[in-house]
């Protein structure tokens, strides 16, 4: 056990590609926490799957060995936090279990959304802030620039930013250093009764479910009986350790100090992020504050491209959300699709996340729709719900009202860009909040419908800006809106895999930029497909597939015969990937695809 | 089935051409030296070899020399293949020898020698009666030379077909109309239409890829299908099949062969067999290199590469692909017969929805059990095959 005056706690702020983890690699280095062979072959790996789970990057955590100028012995905490927007939940819970955090901006690039977001919690979670400068190295680095970018932008004083390069190894002393001088020991006491903060917990292959924990009162011993301040479960210690940055066991861990414990826990549903440990004999007064719940608030139908894998998703999703209990699902049938199930995700990222790690880990073909929000619907005989999937939207006669979710969305921008990205802000209904500039960029605060957003605005706001803006949201309000639920229809019949919630003054103008966009992604047929966008019984937009013309093979002949089949084959292959609607052969991206606004 | 129904077919594949055309993805190679007694020792070889495959050899009903550019052959080693083919199976009595001949002057005069070495039947490779688009195909003749060559062989053949391509890029209406009613008045009794298909491996293939317009649109081209059925038919010519126009019992009776799913040997190289063997269909193919092809028949007697023996449900999708091309349809009794109840093999709601949109039809002469495409259904055969079959 360390004393407390010997502990600093730091997170990592930084946008992604501004060089978090090369930092975090060369401070594990110089600590000596693992050998040179070690850390190309361990930590690196290991934070390789780490970053690529996404979402699972839970909490990575560091414990490092540094004896400061001071000649005395320290244990810094490295605590990773997630750099997007979606997991702003983690990042917040990341930051409550540290005194302190390194704000790593890129010396070439400067503050990015994200960043901002992540620095603004940091401080309003009383940390103490050390700006690095990265990639100084760079000959395209403008240091002094990116500093007055900091003070303005951010409001922290930058004048002492420490200017490093993890690929050349600048820097890096300063930083140790300046953790030691700059950060505040946490405070906490020996002798009172246990108070833990359960920061985190995942299921581990090999240990079982993990619990990562910060003492702020107390000691936690092996052995020891804990009990769940919140679900009021108890449980006996089985081990105890830190991350060095391997799980190395430890006697004991006291106020101050983070690590993990085993304790019989079977579900990560039993360790309830966000609640209080203490001792069952000796219970503390009062829990701490913990965490407001995560809350889905992008839904997306997912369904198998094979029938038969509906089981092997379920299974799929039940695996996942061992994980990552911040993601709901429940089964929902399509006539277009079939059986498949109705996902709630903590933002867009999230959903890709998911959906990426359904397809490459459990090898699942899938089919998703469009993404849409939670909208309050309000009935005319009273009765209030949450609407997850525009295709069960009840009839416009018994709704008095439907609110929809807005967002309050940041978005730094090159000022070359302000112009296109405020016309996509008024296209897709903002509010403007705030605008202001610092240097060469401008930053656009605006109000959105969250419906407008969760689409297709990140590309749309990419392709308009070369990929130059950053954009970060928070969830803001609900409010009532003139809302209209558009039917496609496929020769006349409603696909509900593509209906979808929208303003009634663009009702029209999205209805008819589906219908020429599912011109283009369905085939033409053996006869002529109808495809109408309706509000109702009302057809607001047309357009017509014409039949196909000609398919035949003109020579065939008796060596024709194995090539040709071959190509048959071929053929049916690709009707498999469609799904029949009707007598109509729709391709399986056009679910998802035909929503798309692009560059209508 | 009985033994008068089940018909044998020779084919044999001569591999070489003067120049290959930009359109053909046939088994067919450029070579100044050519060694026909190495050919015709290995051709005569392989034919003895394939016969052993047989169950029971029955006589010969069709022979056909293709390629490549079979009117590059000498006459003397035709008529060795046809003296062989004679003695191992014997000719039924009406028996039609085609061989295929370019419409140039040297080959034209070869036609004679052709006849008596007892060919019966011509198909002369016309393509097109405009230079410009003689040139665009790349081939070697002129029109006048192809008028020549088509009348000579009127006066040597009773049985005279040419190979015609349309749908050209800019090719009108109007521009073939005034081709094929040039060729009608010619007296001709069977013609082979085929609408320019880019094939992977050839020339046009590439040029293709790299952005050229090599064929007319669908839309075009499928108007320009309509218009040559209307036009063939008011002369009496009927299209037989997807391709292929003639008048009552001039079909070619060698082609019938495949898309009636009955028995033919391939000898040559690339050339393929496929024949029913103890209730199975036994498909066979020779090596492609006509090198390799000739190293192999020295050494084995035959140069077959793959054998392959077909599912039941390969087999009738098989039968359906090539029946469907026929006007007559193929009958599903027989598929049934061969390859098991027919909802193995056959989705049946999918050919309810398409007899109903007037794609498929059964033909009421033949028991109803014959299915068929009708008129509209042909030129969407590729996406009902895919559709119908399992």
């Amino acid at each position: 056990m360390t004393a407390p005056e010997q502990i600093r706690n730091f997170s990592i702020i930084a946008h992604i590609d501004h060089g978090k983890s090369t930092i975090a690699d060369r401070l594990i280095q110089m600590c000596g926490g693992l050998s040179e062979r070690e850390m190309t072959e361990q930590v690196l790996d290991n934070m390789d799957i780490e970053r690529e789970r996404g979402i699972t990057i839970k909490a990575q955590t560091v414990r490092l060995d540094y004896t400061a100028k001071d000649g005395k012995a320290y244990v810094l905490n490295l605590m990773d936090t997630p750099g997007h927007v979606d997991f702003g939940y983690e990042v917040s819970r990341s930051l409550s279990a540290c005194e302190g955090s390194l704000l790593i901006v890129d010396a070439s690039q400067g503050v990015e959304a994200q960043t901002l977001a992540n620095v603004y919690q940091a401080i309003e979670a009383n940390h103490e802030i050390v700006p690095v400068l990265n990639k100084i190295d760079l000959p395209a680095a403008e240091p002094d620039r990116i500093k007055t970018q900091i003070e303005e932008v951010i409001g922290l004083p930058a004048d002492d930013a420490i200017a490093a390069s993890a690929k050349t190894g600048a820097g890096m002393a300063e930083i140790l250093e300046a953790l030691v001088t700059q950060l505040p020991a946490p405070i906490g006491d020996r002798e009172a009764p246990l108070k833990a903060l359960l920061v985190d917990s995942w299921y581990d292959a090999y240990l079982g479910v993990m619990t990562l924990v910060r003492v702020r009162d107390g000691v936690l011993r092996k052995g020891m009986k804990i009990r769940m301040m919140g679900t009021g479960a108890t449980h006996v210690i089985e081990r105890v350790g830190v991350f060095s940055p391997k799980p190395t066991p430890v006697d004991e861990l006291g106020p101050g100090e983070i690590g993990f414990i085993n304790a019989g826990v079977k579900t990560v549903s039993d360790a309830k992020v966000g609640d209080t440990i203490t001792e069952e004999r000796r219970l503390c007064d009062e829990a701490l504050p913990g965490f407001a719940p995560s809350v889905p608030v992008v839904f997306c139908g997912l369904f198998p491209v094979d029938t038969n894998e509906f089981t092997g998703l379920r299974e799929a999703l039940e695996k996942l959300s061992l994980n990552d209990a911040s993601f709901s699902f429940e089964a929902e049938t399509s006539a277009a699709l079939g059986f498949g199930f109705r996902c709630g995700f903590l933002g867009l990222l999230h959903m890709e996340v998911i959906r990426d790690r359904l397809s490459r880990e459990f090898n699942l073909e899938l089919i998703s729709t469009a993404p849409s929000v939670v909208y309050q619907m309000h009935m005319t005989d009273g009765v209030r719900f949450d609407l997850h999937n525009p295709a069960d939207m009840p009839e416009v006669t018994k709704i008095a009202e439907i609110e929809e979710p807005w967002i309050k969305a940041t978005i730094l921008t090159p000022d070359e860009y302000l112009g296109p990205v405020l016309t996509l802000c008024t296209e897709r209904r903002g509010e403007q909040v705030d605008l202001t500039y610092a240097g060469n960029r401008a930053m656009a605060v605006y109000r959105l419908p969250l419906n407008e957003v969760v689409f297709d605005f990140y590309d749309r706001l990419k392709s308009v800006t070369k990929g130059y803006a950053s954009f970060d949201y928070a969830v803001d309000n609900y409010r009532a809106g003139d809302l209209v639920k558009v039917s496609i229809l496929v020769n006349g019949d409603p696909v509900d895999a593509l209906s979808m919630i929208v303003h009634r003054d663009q009702a029209e103008g999205k209805g008819r930029a589906i219908c020429i966009r599912l011109k283009d992604l369905v085939p033409r047929q053996m006869f002529k497909v109808a495809l109408q966008a309706a509000i109702g019984g009302k057809v607001i937009a047309r357009e017509t597939i014409q039949a196909l013309r000609k398919d035949v093979t003109a020579k065939c002949y008796g060596g024709d015969i194995s090539r040709k089949k071959k190509l048959l084959e071929k053929q049916k292959e690709g009707k498999k990937k469609m799904r029949q609607f009707g007598k109509v052969d729709i391709p399986q991206n056009a679910f998802f695809e035909a929503l798309k606004m692009g560059d209508n | 089935m009985s033994r008068e129904d089940q018909s044998l077919g020779l084919y044999v594949h001569w591999p070489f051409c003067k120049a290959k055309c930009p359109y053909c993805d046939f088994n067919s190679h450029v070579s100044s030296q050519v060694d026909y007694a190495a050919f015709q020792t290995g051709m005569l070889a392989e034919m003895r070899h394939l016969a052993s495959h047989l169950e029971q050899p029955s006589k010969l009903r069709s022979i056909f020399f293709g390629g490549g550019t079979p009117s590059l052959m000498p006459p003397d080693l035709i008529a060795a293949i046809l003296a062989e083919a004679e003695q191992i199976f014997g000719f039924a009595t009406d028996i039609e020898i085609t061989a295929e001949a370019n419409p140039t002057s040297v080959e034209t005069a070869k036609l004679t020698g052709f006849k008596s070495a007892g060919v019966n039947r011509v198909s002369l490779g016309i393509q097109a009666l405009d230079p410009a688009q003689l040139h665009f195909l790349g081939r070697e003749h002129s029109v006048t030379e192809a008028l020549a060559a088509l009348a000579l062989a009127q006066t040597i053949f009773e049985r005279v077909s040419i190979d015609l391509i349309y749908g050209l890029p800019g090719q009108t209406p109007v521009n073939w109309q005034a081709t094929l009613r040039q060729l009608l008045g010619l007296g001709l009794d069977h013609l082979s239409l085929y609408q320019l298909t880019i094939e992977a491996g050839t020339v046009f293939y590439t040029r293709q890829r790299q952005g050229d317009v090599l064929t007319g649109s669908d839309d075009v081209v499928a108007g320009l299908f309509e218009m040559t059925n209307a036009t063939m038919e008011e002369a009496g010519l009927a299209a037989y099949e997807v391709s292929n126009y003639a008048r009552d019992g001039h079909e070619c009776r060698h082609n019938l062969t495949y898309w009636q799913a009955h028995d033919w040997l391939g000898i040559g190289p690339g050339a393929h067999s496929r024949f029913d063997r103890q209730g199975q269909r036994v498909g066979l193919a020779t090596r492609r290199s006509p090198q390799s092809w000739l190293e192999m028949t020295a050494l084995k007697g035959h140069a077959i590469e793959t054998e392959c023996v077909e599912t039941p449900m390969g087999w009738a999708n098989e039968m359906l692909m090539m029946g469907l091309r026929l006007k007559t349809g193929i009958d599903l009794n027989l598929i049934e017969q061969k390859c098991g109840p027919r909802q193995l093999w056959l989705d049946q709601n999918r050919l309810a929805t398409h007899f109903e949109a007037g794609l498929l039809q059964f033909l009421e002469d033949h028991n109803g059990d014959r299915l068929a495409t009708t008129a509209e259904g042909r030129l969407l055969l590729n996406s009902l095959l895919a559709d119908i079959t399992r």
